[in-house]
C-alpha cells in the first residue's frame, strides 16, 4: 500500500482554460522561435533523428541551435507516463502519482551547503540579574555526511514527510567528487525508509549508485518494480539552454528507465521575463523540451514535470522564494502539468530569511498553503530550508512538520452529506431545547476521532514564546528514536561491491 | 461489594459517563450503568453518602483533574465528568441533608444585566457543581434587584458574576454596591469572571476574587472553604 497523499479535490487554479492554452501555444512558439541552445551533442543527435532542426553555432563552446515542432513535443508527451510510482525501502512508503489527480505528497530538499546548528545560551538582564532567559542562537557551518544522516533520521520520523530529497551537501574532508554520490545515497537510504531523490554529482558514479539501490531493493528487477531512488536533473539552464554534463546524466538516467524530475529553475527578472506570462511560457517550454528529449531517449521513461520558478529580489537580484509571485508561478506550473497529465514536481516553503523566526514562518507557511492547494503531486516543500536553498536547519524541519499537519487538516474533504445533515439537525434541536443550550456534550464522540485539529504542538505555557525550545526537544526525541537501518548482510554486500563509502557509515561494524 | 461500587462510580466519573447511555472515553463501559445509576444503587443499598462523595465522586474528579493537567483530557472531558458528579450530587442531596452533612457551600451565579452571554457562566456552574458545591444558576441578563433578592433570601456563601462585554462589566460594580447598601456584602464572597474583566477591575469594584477561568473559580472556592475550616 502506498502512502496516502493529500487529495485536493478542488485544486486552486489561477489560470482560465484560455490562459492555459495561451501559455501552451506560446511555449510551442518558443521551441521553434527562438528555439533552444544545446551544449550537449548527444541530445542534439537524438532530437535531430526525430525531426528537430539543428544547426551548429560558432563560439567558444561547442553548441547547437535546436528547434522542435509542436508535433514532436506532442508525440513525446503521448509516451510520457501519466502515472509515476516512486518506491521506497519500506514499500508502505511508496508514492503513486497520477498526472490528472491532484494528490499531494510532501517532500524535503534541496541540497544546501550550510547546516545551521542551534543552541540556547542563557542571557542575564543587566538591570536585574535575577532575570534570566534562554535565547536561541543559530550557528552556520559546512554540512557533513553525519548531518545528512541526522537529517534523514529525523525526516524518517517526521509524520508529514512523504519522501526524502537529500537536504545537505556533504563537505567532509574525505568526501571527493568521486565518492560523494555513493556516500550521500548510502547515508540517506540507511537512515530513512521513504523514497529517496537526489541529484547526481558525477555520472561516473551512476553504476555504483544503481548497484547500491539494487542490493537494497533485492535485485535489478526488484528495483524496477520498486524504484527506491529517483533523480533530479536541471538539464536546462534558463533561458532555453541544454547544459552539457547534466543533459548527459539525464540521457543516461532515461536510457535506464530510472525516474527523473525534469527540472527548470528560471528566475523572473534575470533568466526569464519578469512578467508572469513570460516566465510561464518559458519554463513550460524548457520543461517540455526536457520531457521530449527524455521520451525520445526511451519512450515511457517515468518523468516528473519539474518546476522551480522563482522571482528575483530587486535589492540583490538573488532568488526570492519569499516573493508572492514565486508561489503564483508554482501554482501555474501545477496547472500546466495537469493540463499535460504529467505528475508535477513543485516547490514551496523556501524562505528568504537566514534563520528560523517570524519571517521564516510567514514566508514558508504562506507558500506551503497556497501551493499545496494547487495540488502538485510531488511538492518539494523545503522542510528545514532557509536563505533561499542555502541553509538547512533541522529545527526548522521539525517546525515545518507542524505546519504541514495544519495544512493537511485544512485540505481534508468537507463531510457534508444527507446523513450528516440529518444528524446535526437532530443535535441542534436537542441542544436548543436544553436550558444551557451548549453543544459541548456532543464534542466528545469526535474528540479523539481525528475530526478536530490539534493544538499547535509547540505552544508554550503562560505568556512566553517557547516554540524553539519545545521544537528542539522534539527534534532530540526524534533523534533518539531508532531507525530501521539497512540490514547487516545487505550492508556488508554494499560495502563489498560499491567502492568509496566511508567506513564510519557502517553502523553494524561501528557497533562491533 | 461497596468497594466495587465505589470503584465503579470513580471509574465512570473518570470516563465522564453520567448515565448508561453515555459512551465515555472509550467504549469499554458501553451499556453498563453510569454515575447516576450507580449512585442511585449505592443510595438504595444504604451506603454512606460521605463515602460515595469522597471515595467515588471526588476521587474520580481528582483523576480527571490530573489527566486534564497533563493534557490527556480536554475541557469537554472535564465537563462531562463534572456533569456526572453534579447529577450524582442531586441524588445525594436529600440523603446528605438527612444525615446532617453539609455541602461544600452554596454558590449562586449570574450573567449581569444587559449581557446575554452564558457559555462561560454555564461552564463555571457545571464545574463548581461537579466540585461538590450547591449551585444556583440565576441565568442571563439578571437585574441587580434579582441578585440582591436571591442573596437576601437564600444566603449563598458565594456569588459568581459573569460579563463578556466592556459595556456590561460595570454592572458587576453596581451589584456589589447594591449588596453593600442592603447590608448583604459581608455575608457573601463575590467572584467575577469574563473576557472583559481583570484582576485590576476586580479590585477596583471591590470584588473578592477575579477568576480567569472555571478552574480558577473552583480553586478560589476551595481556598475559601479550606480557610473557613481552618478558622
Amino acid at each position: 500500500m502506498p502512502r496516502n497523499g493529500i487529495l485536493v479535490s478542488r485544486p486552486y487554479e489561477r489560470l482560465h482554460k484560455e490562459q492555459v492554452e495561451l501559455i501552451h501555444r506560446a511555449s510551442m512558439q518558443i521551441l521553434t522561435d527562438p528555439g533552444l541552445l544545446s551544449f550537449n551533442r548527444e541530445a542534439v543527435d537524438i532530437l535531430a533523428s526525430h525531426g528537430a532542426v539543428v544547426k551548429s553555432v560558432s563560439g567558444a563552446h561547442e553548441s547547437w541551435h535546436v528547434t522542435m515542432s509542436e508535433e514532436l513535443v506532442l508525440k513525446a508527451l503521448k509516451t510520457a507516463p501519466k502515472t509515476v510510482t516512486l518506491g521506497a525501502r519500506n514499500p508502505d512508503n511508496a508514492l503513486v502519482m497520477k498526472g490528472d489527480e491532484p494528490t499531494v505528497y510532501l517532500i524535503t530538499g534541496s541540497e544546501t551547503n550550510i547546516w545551521l546548528d542551534v543552541d540556547f545560551p542563557t542571557y542575564v538582564n543587566e538591570a536585574d540579574p535575577t532575570r534570566k532567559r534562554r535565547v536561541p542562537e543559530f550557528k552556520p557551518r559546512r554540512g557533513t555526511v553525519d548531518d545528512l544522516c541526522r537529517a534523514a533520521h529525523v525526516c524518517e520520523h517526521l509524520e508529514m514527510v512523504d519522501g526524502y530529497i537529500r537536504t545537505v551537501n556533504i563537505q567532509d574532508r574525505d568526501i571527493t567528487e568521486q565518492n560523494k554520490d555513493v556516500n550521500k545515497f548510502f547515508a540517506s537510504l540507511n537512515n530513512n525508509t521513504k523514497h529517496f531523490m537526489s541529484g547526481l554529482t558525477s555520472i561516473k558514479q551512476l553504476d555504483n549508485v544503481v548497484r547500491m539501490a539494487e542490493l537494497i531493493a533485492g535485485g535489478k528487477q526488484e528495483l524496477e518494480a520498486n524504484p527506491i531512488i529517483s533523480f533530479i536533473t536541471c538539464l536546462v539552464k534558463s533561458p532555453l539552454q541544454f547544459v552539457d554534463d547534466t543533459t548527459a546524466t539525464f540521457i543516461e538516467l532515461c536510457r535506464r528507465g530510472l525516474p527523473v524530475a525534469v527540472s527548470s529553475s528560471p528566475q523572473a527578472g534575470t533568466s526569464a521575463p519578469i512578467k508572469e506570462a513570460g516566465i510561464m511560457a518559458q519554463i513550460n517550454a524548457e520543461v517540455l523540451a526536457g520531457i521530449t528529449l527524455g521520451q525520445l531517449v526511451r519512450p515511457g521513461t517515468p518523468l516528473l514535470y519539474g518546476s522551480v520558478p522563482v522571482r528575483a529580489r530587486m535589492d540583490t537580484l538573488n532568488d526570492s522564494y519569499g516573493a508572492v509571485e514565486t508561489s503564483q508561478y508554482n501554482i501555474d506550473c501545477a496547472q500546466m502539468a495537469r493540463f499535460y497529465g504529467i505528475p508535477n514536481y513543485s516547490t514551496a516553503g523556501v524562505c528568504d530569511t537566514k534563520i528560523p523566526g517570524q519571517q521564516s514562518s510567514v514566508e514558508r507557511l504562506f507558500s506551503d498553503i497556497v501551493v499545496a492547494m494547487a495540488g502538485p503531486q510531488y511538492l518539494h516543500c523545503a522542510f528545514g530550508l532557509l536563505d533561499c536553498n542555502s541553509v538547512f536547519c533541522l529545527l526548522q524541519a521539525v517546525l515545518d512538520d507542524a505546519h504541514f499537519k495544519m495544512i493537511k487538516f485544512f485540505l481534508r474533504q468537507p463531510r457534508i452529506d444527507q446523513a450528516e445533515i440529518d444528524a446535526v439537525l437532530k443535535q441542534i434541536r436537542e441542544v436548543v431545547a436544553t436550558p444551557q443550550k451548549m453543544y459541548i456534550g456532543h464534542i466528545r464522540p469526535v474528540l479523539r476521532s481525528g475530526e478536530i485539529s490539534g493544538v499547535y504542538p509547540f505552544e508554550g505555557s503562560g505568556e512566553t514564546d517557547d516554540v524553539f525550545e519545545l521544537a528542539y526537544q522534539r527534534m532530540n526525541e526524534l533523534l533518539a528514536k531508532p531507525v530501521q537501518h539497512i540490514d547487516e548482510k545487505t550492508t556488508a554486500r554494499i560495502f563489498e561491491e560499491v567502492p568509496g563509502i566511508l567506513p564510519r557509515l557502517n553502523v553494524h561494524e561501528r557497533r562491533d | 461489594m461497596s468497594k466495587d461500587m465505589l470503584a465503579a462510580i470513580k471509574e465512570n466519573v473518570i470516563q465522564g459517563r453520567k448515565t448508561q447511555d453515555d459512551i465515555g472515553i472509550d467504549d469499554s463501559l458501553a451499556g453498563t450503568p453510569g454515575v447516576v445509576e450507580l449512585t442511585q444503587q449505592a443510595v438504595e443499598s444504604k451506603m454512606s453518602p460521605q463515602q460515595i462523595v469522597t471515595e467515588g465522586l471526588t476521587a474520580g474528579m481528582q483523576v480527571v483533574g490530573e489527566k486534564f493537567s497533563t493534557k490527556e483530557y480536554f475541557i469537554p472531558d472535564m465537563l462531562a465528568s463534572a456533569e456526572a458528579v453534579g447529577a450524582a450530587m442531586d441524588i445525594l442531596k436529600p440523603v446528605l441533608e438527612a444525615a446532617s452533612v453539609e455541602t461544600k457551600g452554596k454558590f449562586a451565579i449570574a450573567t449581569v444585566k444587559g449581557d446575554i452571554h452564558d457559555i462561560g457562566k454555564n461552564i463555571v456552574a457545571i464545574l463548581v457543581k461537579g466540585a461538590g458545591y450547591e449551585v444556583h444558576d440565576l441565568g442571563i441578563d439578571v437585574p441587580t434587584e434579582r441578585v440582591v433578592e436571591f442573596v437576601n433570601e437564600e444566603k449563598p456563601h458565594y456569588l459568581g458574576l459573569s460579563a463578556l462585554l466592556t459595556t456590561t462589566m460595570i454592572e458587576m460594580g453596581v451589584v456589589i454596591s447594591a449588596l453593600e447598601e442592603n447590608k448583604l456584602r459581608s455575608g457573601v464572597k463575590v467572584l467575577i469572571g469574563g473576557a472583559a474583566v481583570s484582576q485590576e477591575f476586580a479590585q477596583e469594584i471591590g470584588a473578592d476574587a477575579y477568576c480567569v477561568d472555571a478552574f480558577e473559580a473552583v480553586r478560589v472556592l476551595d481556598g475559601y472553604k479550606k480557610a473557613s475550616q481552618v478558622a
